[in-house]
């Protein structure tokens, strides 16, 4: 292999590895859009929540695992509230009207977090260096970030076994079954309550990884919204309820952004990977407003 | 009977009489120093004017976007660079260039309209955002090739008059801001506002009733960046007398999507109240702050707080009163009226 195809390939490799960071954000938004196609624009904010309350807890004292259940817990109570007190109410409202309702959500919940753990940026050391694996790189002559590939394959099992719960348990049948129609789900006994509960909680379990994985790269901070906020692109590429559509979307969003900063982004100044991922989004919906694998839905605008 | 949007009743003109008086004739007098001018009237103006835009393509045309602070961004940029290079141009005529430059972007970026709605145009939308600012920042030659990151711009000159007092910049936005509401109360009441409002409720009824959803929806598209645009130079020009691509963000972004959904979806004076609560309310906390806990609490709890009473405020409105503060401001206006609204009688 020439030493040129060779970058050309690690590019695309570091780029696909990255963009499954994007896929585990995006994958929270397309958990509670599949179960109550309700948009949760507060996804972006509850990953800065998560994370910030999990490294927040170890400063305290709290060993790893201690911590991290303890922001579980917190996620699940506040899934809970948030089902209890905004999504309740809205039942039945727009669209729109609930998008906004999320939007005030995620403002509610940044403000909050920033009021109780400060707004420093705080570092997360996960064990897993942001570096070149040694091995990979002498064997292979590729250089691979290890959190990359870390992040890359937590996603993988999430993306898995998320997609194994919606198909085979009971949980994921009622899921789909308030999907479809949740008039018609509650009238057959499926408890409508419980299972948006379940769908906050595990939206809040993945906030909680992608912000785990996002802050060890980037710092726990603020700007994780901003990065949460490109996951949308994702979302619209990948379509808004599918959960592989969210993984391939994150491989082709952080591959193409990736290619496109390192062969093009020195002609401009850099910067290109700001904007990318959403004229891809624009591009794809104009061509294919559903997706990649999002269910076609017929209506005209 | 007239529908009730399409009237102009005695009382609006004599409201309209009293806020000009107000504005031009009593607060010139009765406010004191120019901070007042500079951190709250000017900037008031200011994000009206970005909330006219917005709301003009939300609350009336019904499409979601979110983008207006790039296309303030463009408008700002325009201006500076036609005041710059264009030698002897009159600062109205940039100011319009500039609105005009922003429509251009606004049409371009308004594409995706035609095709998607809801959460998929608000992506489509943040690319204007993203890439608007991105794009001046990378070329030099929007920012006259300025390595310091923050220019100072021009100052205003009307007819060889260079204007610097607080007050002048005041009067001056609040001529144009007077101008421009006034044109979008009537663009709303007439045909263009109906055709706007139809697809709003209905596209595929407005359609078949002979409604261009491509030309109404672009057309808002336009007009709502024209207002963003011209806000956006007002914006630098009288308030940060400064420009950098930064001060463009999303934030101000989110800002004036609250303006416009705090004030209420589909009304003019909506975005009035919107805008004063916005900057009012921090100016609150920041004095409780102050006075009552005698700056014990940290400033960026301050901040953090507001930011937490926004977002409780935004999903309190969405839950009780999705019209917002302006129709709670109707429905009091109603309460204390001496006699039956001519409006709801006629």
């Amino acid at each position: 292999m020439t030493d040129q195809l060779l970058f050309f390939l690690e590019v695309v490799v570091a780029g696909m590895l990255s963009g499954t960071m994007y896929s585990l954000v995006a994958l929270g938004y397309v958990l509670i859009y599949k179960s109550s196609s309700n948009f949760n624009f507060a996804q972006g904010a509850m990953v800065f929540f998560a994370v910030l309350s999990f490294v927040g807890l170890m400063e305290l004292g709290l060993p790893f695992v201690a911590a991290f259940i303890a922001t579980i817990l917190l996620m699940m109570l506040l899934g809970l509230l948030t089902e209890k007190l905004v999504l309740r109410p809205l039942t039945n409202q727009s669209e729109e009207t609930v998008l906004m309702a999320t939007i005030g959500l995620g403002f509610f919940l940044e403000g909050f977090t920033q009021a109780i753990w400060g707004v420093e940026v705080r570092k997360l050391d996960l064990g897993v260096k942001d570096f070149p694996i040694p091995w990979i790189a002498d064997n292979l002559k590729l250089f691979i970030s290890a959190l990359d590939l870390v992040a890359a394959v937590v996603a993988l099992t999430m993306i898995a076994g998320i997609t194994l719960i919606f198909k085979y348990t009971k949980v994921g049948l009622g899921l789909r079954a308030v999907a479809d129609d949740p008039g018609a789900a509650s009238s057959i006994g499926i408890p409508l309550k419980n299972i948006m509960f379940f769908v906050w909680s595990a939206a809040g379990v993945v906030a909680l990884v992608a912000g785990m994985m996002w802050g060890a790269r980037a710092g726990v901070q603020f700007a994780l919204v901003d990065l949460a906020l490109k996951a949308l692109p994702v979302l619209i590429i990948g379509g808004f309820s599918s959960i592989s559509g969210a993984l391939i979307a994150g491989l082709i969003v952080g591959a193409t952004e990736k290619i496109l900063e390192v062969f093009l982004g020195p002609m401009v100044g850099g910067g290109i990977e700001g904007w990318a991922p959403y004229v891809m989004a624009i591009l794809f919906l104009l061509y294919r407003p559903e997706g990649l694998f999002g269910e076609k839905i017929i209506r005209r605008v | 009977m007239k529908p009730i949007f399409m009237t102009f009743t005695k009382e609006d003109f004599i409201n309209f009489f009293v806020i000009m008086v107000v504005a031009v004739a009593v607060v010139p007098n009765i406010v004191p120093t120019s901070y007042w001018y500079v951190s709250i009237l000017i900037p008031f103006l200011c994000l009206s004017l970005a909330g006219l835009g917005q709301q003009i393509i939300i609350g009336y045309t019904g499409q979601l976007a979110l983008g207006a602070a790039g296309f303030m961004a463009a408008g700002a940029f325009a201006c500076f660079n036609l005041i710059l290079r264009v030698p002897g141009i009159p600062f109205f005529v940039a100011l319009i260039l500039s609105g005009f430059i922003a429509s251009a972007f606004g049409i371009l970026f308004g594409l995706p309209s035609l095709r998607v709605r809801g959460i998929y145009l608000m992506v489509a939308t943040l690319a204007s955002q993203f890439f608007i600012v991105w794009g001046i920042d990378k070329f030099g030659w929007f920012k006259n090739y300025d390595t310091s990151g923050i220019i100072t711009v021009q100052q205003i000159v009307i007819f060889d008059k260079p204007l610097t007092s607080p007050l002048a910049m005041y009067l001056l936005t609040l001529g144009i801001v007077t101008v421009l509401t006034l044109i979008a109360l009537n663009l709303v009441r007439g045909s263009t506002g109906r055709k706007w409002m139809a697809v709003r409720d209905m596209d595929i009824a407005a359609e078949s009733m002979g409604v261009s959803l491509l030309k109404t929806k672009l057309q808002a598209f336009a007009i709502s960046s024209f207002y963003c645009g011209i806000a956006g130079a007002l914006f630098a020009f009288t308030y940060l007398q400064s420009l950098e691509p930064a001060a463009f963000s999303i934030k101000l972004s989110f800002q004036i999507l609250f303006i416009v959904i705090l004030g209420g979806l589909g009304t003019i004076n909506g975005v009035f109240i919107g805008t004063a609560f916005i900057l009012l309310f921090p100016v609150l906390l920041n004095i409780v702050g102050t006075k009552v806990f005698h700056g014990a609490v940290d400033a960026t709890i301050i901040s953090s707080v507001e930011q937490m009473v926004f977002g409780a405020l935004m999903i309190i409105f969405m839950i009780f009163q999705p019209l917002g503060m302006a129709k709670i401001w109707e429905n009091m206006m109603l309460k204390f009226a001496p006699k039956p609204d001519r409006r709801l009688t006629s």
